[in-house]
């Protein structure tokens, strides 16, 4: 290798090498703090290791003694995935006819810029007559009261990304199957969305872990473990006056794990909803 | 596209639309107008609505002549240009550096999604872990390495914590600006560098004349969609420091939030609410300008 390139070679090499240790040492460290004794986290100065792996933490949160922290995690998580799965179904059923509609009849373009507008308004602007009107229709605590409002905040994202897909999606095979006496929802059923399928799922995906991540509406709408969602729970844990610090990271990486997993494992199709969504932060 | 005739293919158009709208107008739409008129009333979240009286803009009059208020919204404007601003320049950096070839450059990329792919909340206690005064792993680096002398309370210092807090959520979202700016990157003809070094240009030159124009628009869509955000933020904020310490870090949705939630005043809080509401469209505005014109260039 010439001199010439033997610097910039090195410089991106240790570039690099910042960015791995930067990426991983707060993610392996909340691992570590997890199969940790409290003793082992508690002496200064800090053993970064612990004398052996504790995985107590993990075992107690598989429990559902009542009031116990396994109770408050477990029911927290089942919250989190009916909340979750649900918006993002009734999301796609109501934003896949939209983003057909703004895709294929022209003219509308206006309506979806202000629907992705007030979508993208502080959750402030909403909170107050939300809650009067779940208080009166007694669904506060309620699953049912979260995935109405979540719907919301899924639909205009899931209806944009599904747009510019289906705008890439050929006319002509649509207008032979229409020759052929298929109506407007057969169409969309059985040519437009099997040609998508992949961009369902990204939108899915997206849609999925813009709601596990959600924490306000949640904090407001939620007072026990009936519909309380992970981040809600996290939020009490990390609040509790004994903080145990290994289990609630036992919390956080349980939390974490299957966003991280389908981040991972599906970023294919993630970075493509980035590049052609880019509505989601 | 002429399937059928004009008005039957209106009316398909609107049918479509109907179960999107009817959600969106019935939990957004009323919510944003009842908002609005609550803003000008006394209405308290105890007691009674019996007593509710209209009291035309002194909500709003009070809002905007509130120093807190006031204070709150420079600290949520502090945030959010600290925060993107470094967001923006490490992103494209570490775009940029990406784009580079070297060994395990796949697996390294599929590696910063993660920070990305934590969940809000898991960031911020984890970041209020790692900053413990007493035994934290910050301060134990930062000790063990011989840079300050002994342990401090990070996110105890009115002085420090805006920006352990910025730290913390930098980390986290960085990788959103290096994903989009890196998919601008792919795209770019390798034959303009070519062109570009013949003519005697340097990387310096090169980037700001090749690279950079066509990163900008991307760059701005993501840019702006990260200021939204940051001016918005509550999450990190309720769990790192609940707007503490001596309010050193009350952004305005904390602001809004206390005043609705902890001390009832739903008439005030929806003038505070709209307020914010107003700030962030001009924002909103702006982004939905750089989207359009993405589309229309794509």
């Amino acid at each position: 290798m010439t001199r010439r390139k033997l610097v910039p070679t090195l410089l991106v090499h240790a570039g690099v090498a910042a960015l791995v240790v930067a990426t991983l040492a707060p993610l392996a460290w909340l691992f570590i703090m997890s199969i940790s004794s409290t003793k082992d986290l508690t002496t200064v100065p800090l053993h970064w290791l612990p004398e052996h792996a504790d995985l107590s933490n993990y075992l107690r949160l598989m429990s559902l003694a009542p009031h116990s922290t396994g109770q408050e995690f477990l029911y927290a998580l089942r919250n989190s995935l009916a909340v979750s799965i649900s918006a993002t179904a009734i999301a796609l059923l109501a934003g896949v006819p939209a983003a057909y509609s703004f895709s294929r009849f022209r003219g509308r373009m206006g309506l979806l810029y202000a629907v992705l507008g007030t979508y993208m308004l502080p959750p402030v602007a909403f909170i107050l007559p939300l809650y009067l009107a779940f208080s009166a229709l007694h669904l506060l605590n309620t699953v049912g009261a979260l995935v109405i409002v979540y719907c919301t905040i899924l639909l205009p994202f899931v209806t944009w990304l599904l747009k510019t897909n289906f705008d890439a999606v050929p006319i002509e095979i649509e207008q032979a199957a229409r020759l052929d006496g298929a109506g407007l929802l057969g169409v969309i059923r059985h040519v437009t969305l099997p040609i998508s399928r992949a961009a369902m799922g990204t939108a899915a995906l997206f849609a999925v872990l813009l709601a596990w991540d959600e924490f306000f509406y949640a904090l407001l709408y939620t007072n026990d473990i009936q519909a309380k969602t992970l981040p809600v729970a996290i939020g009490d844990f990390a609040a509790g006056r004994a903080i145990d610090y290994s289990l609630i990271s036992a919390v956080g990486v349980l939390a974490s794990l299957p966003p991280v997993l389908i981040a991972f494992f599906m970023q294919k199709s993630l970075i493509v909803g980035l590049a052609h969504g880019g509505v989601k932060g | 596209m002429a399937f059928v005739g004009w008005r039957s293919r209106d009316r398909q158009a609107w049918g479509l639309l109907l179960p999107m709208l009817a959600i969106m107008l019935v939990v957004t739409g009323y919510p944003l107008v009842s908002t609005i008129r609550l803003a000008f009333t006394d209405t308290s979240l105890v007691g009674s609505h019996a007593g509710v009286s209209l009291v035309g803009l002194a909500n709003f009059i009070h809002a905007l002549s509130d120093p807190d208020f006031r204070q709150a919204i420079l600290r949520s404007l502090y945030f959010a240009f600290v925060s993107v601003g470094v967001e923006v320049v490490l992103g494209v950096l570490v775009a940029l550096l990406l784009n580079q070839k070297f060994v395990g450059r796949a697996f390294v990329r599929t590696l910063i999604v993660l920070p990305w792919a934590l969940p809000t909340i898991v960031n911020a206690m984890m970041w209020r872990l790692i900053y413990n005064p007493d035994f934290g792993s910050w301060n134990a680096l930062l000790t063990q390495l011989h840079l300050i002398d002994g342990y401090r309370s990070w996110l105890g210092d009115p002085g420090t914590v805006m920006n352990m807090v910025i730290l913390a959520d930098v980390w986290k979202n960085y990788p959103l600006v290096t994903l989009i700016v890196l998919a601008a990157l792919q795209v770019i003809p390798q034959e303009l560098y070519q062109a570009a070094a013949l003519d005697g240009a340097g990387p310096w030159r090169q980037f700001w004349k090749i690279t950079f124009p066509e990163i900008l628009g991307p760059l701005s869509v993501a840019l702006m969609l990260r200021m939204i955000d940051a001016f918005k933020v509550f999450d990190i904020i309720f769990i790192m420091t609940r707007g503490g310490p001596a309010d050193a870090t009350k952004t305005v949705s904390f602001y809004v939030y206390q005043e609705s939630f902890t001390y009832l005043r739903a008439g005030s809080g929806a003038a505070y609410a709209v307020v914010v509401g107003l700030m962030c469209a001009i924002l909103i505005l702006l982004y939905l300008m750089l989207l359009r014109r993405q589309q229309r260039a794509a």
